[in-house]
């Protein structure tokens, strides 16, 4: 087999693997979109928020520290004990939980019945609000993730040697495939999974489904709203930090963690921004899309293309199907 | 009465005396954002020393220090701003900490009549004072880094890197473009083969850099990297098996929260520095004495010794000796802006005087003139020990190749003095 094929082949598998982490961002994005309108800006701030709640809970950290000294004279910084990841993961969505209905109970409870660019805009404040409250309750400096459910058994990252190995029999060249991102796509498979069964065959599940369709029917019929969207946000909370995990193991947790959520736009707008399989399906393509066009293209235009090819592509498709691959068909008639 | 009347003459006379104003350097410092990790240990550094020589000296020739902190987020408009509205207040020196703020300020400063300092940052032919009379580089620039580690990979390689791949994994803007052209001109010289590798901003996601690395197998990667996409890069060259130790990133690209997150697998990592790292040096202990334990440090006084801490503290070390310069010029305690650019264009900074000041071998030798605000160039080695958590110098600072250097940095400052039509600085 041409060498070159075999590196196009590489790259494919690994376009994939980055679509899939694509896919988690812009999870969060959809259902909240879906269940209420609302084009949430603070997705990726909420990723960061729900892992620097992780690590800070995982290693004793004393939350608002900095603080605490600053007006008391003390220096405490840590508790002095080490919370076991799981643990760990279990109460920091329910601080996901608690945000959400901070979030709903504070900013867009009185926002109802507004313009979608009013809720909108309120999400770009919440970002920034959040962004801070993060930085003063766990401070800005780079944490290290370590998820492990034993000492032995982390959350794994290099290259699969079992891909290397049989690759290399096949082609003569060991494919190089992240054991992490590996780990993401069955965590994204379960992710995915759960959600759809949640939605389909549980009661929570279905009123969702009913707001997401329609408010005001939903609501006729002894559905609280309220309460929908609380759950909607934790959902996507809870997906937020699936999210921060997976791009927090790769960089460390930091602020920059935020601006995954630029790579989540362009999968919105070819996905659709009303479909958990179009997130998917989007950022499989934004994935191998801007990987496949690096490899064969960059070269020839001095590289650095995927940021800007992955818009280029969605635009693409929008030229074509405006509501995205799966997006909804919106027909107003007058 | 008597008594009473000669205490009010005195205070009169007292009154009436030449008052000492405080010697003012704003620190332009970013501890929010993205990129707040590494500003909070520099800003942490650059304040604390001159907290130190308040406590300890009762400041500069007697005259107190004042550190006005403004915070820009590394933002070009904000630290524009902050510039704008501190240069009032009797700045001294500038240190703007970013690229894209110092492009900004170098011809705000020049017309202010306020000297900038950018170290190991910023534009580097402004190491020609001919041309830019307020703008100073000095110990280093990036084509002295650029250069250095061609110099390391020479002198690893016994001389000889003729037919070598060399790759530059950078940053796709300004900053990480900056030492494109000398590897350029290095690669004729020497004989090796540069390849490029832009990485878009931030840098979160670089699988396509670094599957090509694997499929071309360079003998070294070289990295201008900065904020995440270091720890990614690093991230990254670990899980193909790079090898760390050829590796190598500048000096921007070589703090602790760079290799942390890799954990053990960035054992072995390099960078380029013109400035020891550890706090193994006397300065500390006073540091500790007078600043951290009396609660004066500006952050919790965890950074001590920190690459970057130590950067910003050697950076107030430089412009506190500048300012001694410029008062032992001038005569007078009380400088201007205009006097500390004097002092800074005479700035001489040996071993004997690092070492009395408790900082010994914590830097190269060298000294400034009008000609040259970029200093020699000299560039040392850290290696990251990832058991131990430290770096360490693993090279002496070593001259760069000054041939090339020279040529590239005339070549430009030569051309910015034609587009924007400035006379000699030093034939005046």
């Amino acid at each position: 087999m041409p060498e070159q094929l075999v590196f196009a082949m590489e790259v494919f598998l690994n376009g994939l693997m980055a679509g899939v982490l694509y896919a988690l961002v812009a999870l969060g994005f959809v259902l909240i979109y879906k269940a209420s309108g609302i084009f949430n800006f603070a997705q990726g701030v909420m990723a960061l928020f729900a892992a620097m709640t992780l690590v800070g809970i995982q290693k004793g950290q004393v939350p608002f520290s900095h603080l605490i000294n600053a007006v008391l004279g003390t220096h405490i910084h840590h508790f002095g004990w080490h919370v076991h990841s799981l643990l760990a993961i279990l109460l920091t969505v329910g601080v996901m939980i608690f945000l959400a209905w901070a979030v709903q109970k504070f900013v867009f409870r009185h926002l109802v019945g507004q313009e979608p660019i009013i809720l909108f805009m309120a999400t770009i404040g919440l970002a920034y609000f959040l962004e801070g409250f993060a930085d003063l309750m766990w401070g800005s400096e780079i944490k290290t993730l370590d998820v492990c459910l034993t000492a032995n058994a982390c959350l794994p990252q290099g290259i699969n040697l079992a891909i290397d190995e049989a690759t290399y029999n096949w082609f003569g060249y060991g494919f190089f495939i992240d054991n992490l991102d590996i780990t993401a796509t069955i965590v994204a498979i379960i992710l995915v999974s759960a959600l759809v069964i949640f939605s389909q065959y549980t009661k929570q599940g279905r009123a969702m489904r009913a707001v997401a369709d329609d408010h005001q029917a939903a609501l006729s019929v002894g559905i609280s709203l309220n309460f929908i969207w609380v759950l909607v946000w934790s959902v996507a909370g809870f997906v937020a930090l699936v999210a921060g995990i997976m791009w927090g193991a790769k960089s460390g947790v930091q602020f920059s963690l935020s601006l995954i959520a630029l790579k989540a736009l362009p999968v919105l707008m070819l996905g659709g921004f009303t479909s958990i399989p179009g997130a998917i399906v989007g950022g499989l393509i934004i994935g191998v899309g801007e990987k496949m066009f690096e490899f064969l293209i960059g070269p020839m235009v001095g590289g650095a293309t995927e940021n800007w090819f992955a818009y280029v592509l969605a635009l693409v498709f929008l030229v074509f199907r405006p509501q995205g691959l799966f997006g909804e068909k919106i027909i107003e008639r007058v | 009465m008597k008594k009473t009347l000669a205490t009010a003459a005195l205070t009169a006379l007292m009154a009436a005396g030449p008052v000492m104003a405080d010697l003012v350097f704003p620190s332009l410092s970013y501890r929010t954002g993205p990129y707040a990790a590494g500003g909070i240990p520099f800003a942490d550094g650059y304040a604390d020393y001159f907290t130190l020589l308040n406590e300890r000296d009762g400041g500069i020739g007697g005259v107190k220090t004042k550190l006005l902190e403004c915070e820009t987020g590394y933002n070009t408009e904000k630290g524009v701003e902050c510039y704008e509205s501190t240069k009032g207040e009797g700045a001294l020196v500038y240190q703007p900490l970013s690229t894209g703020i110092t492009y900004q300020l170098i011809p705000k400063t020049t017309a202010d009549d306020i000297p900038m300092h950018t170290m190991g940052y910023g534009r580097t032919s402004a190491a020609n004072g001919d041309v830019f009379s307020h703008t100073f580089n000095y110990p280093g620039t990036y084509w002295n880094g650029a250069s250095g580690a061609v110099n390391y990979l020479l002198e690893i390689n016994d001389g000889d890197i003729k037919g070598k791949k060399i790759a530059l994994v950078y940053h796709n803007s300004a900053y990480g473009k900056e030492p494109i052209r000398t590897l350029e001109e290095l690669s004729k010289k020497h004989g090796f083969e540069l390849s490029l590798l832009p990485v878009d901003h931030p840098g979160q996601e670089q699988k396509s850099q670094w599957l090509q690395i694997r499929r071309e197998k360079p003998d070294n990667v070289l990295m201008w990297g900065w904020g995440v996409m270091n720890q990614v890069a690093i991230q990254e060259a670990a899980n193909i098996r790079f090898p760390m130790e050829n590796f190598i990133g500048i000096w921007w690209s070589g703090a602790e929260h760079d290799v942390m997150p890799a954990g053990a697998k960035a054992n072995g990592y390099k960078a380029l520095t013109f400035h020891n790292v550890g706090r193994d040096f006397p300065v500390f202990a006073d540091m500790q004495k007078y600043v951290v334990d009396a609660g004066k440090a500006a952050g919790a006084g965890d950074q001590i010794g920190n690459v970057l801490y130590n950067r910003g503290m050697y950076a107030a070390m430089l412009a506190a000796e500048a300012a001694k310069t410029a008062q032992e010029i001038h005569g007078t305690k009380d400088i201007t802006a205009s006097m500390m650019r004097d002092g800074m264009e005479a700035l001489s900074i040996t071993e004997e005087k690092m070492a009395s000041l408790g900082m010994p071998n914590f830097g190269p030798s060298f000294e400034v003139s009008c000609e040259n605000h970029g200093g020699p160039g000299l560039v040392g080695v850290t290696q990251w020990d990832a058991e131990n958590k430290t770096w360490s110098l693993i090279s002496d600072f070593k001259a760069t190749d000054m041939e090339v250097i020279g040529a590239l940095i005339e070549a430009d400052s030569t051309s910015y003095a034609k587009e924007n039509n400035i006379a000699s600085n030093c034939n005046k």
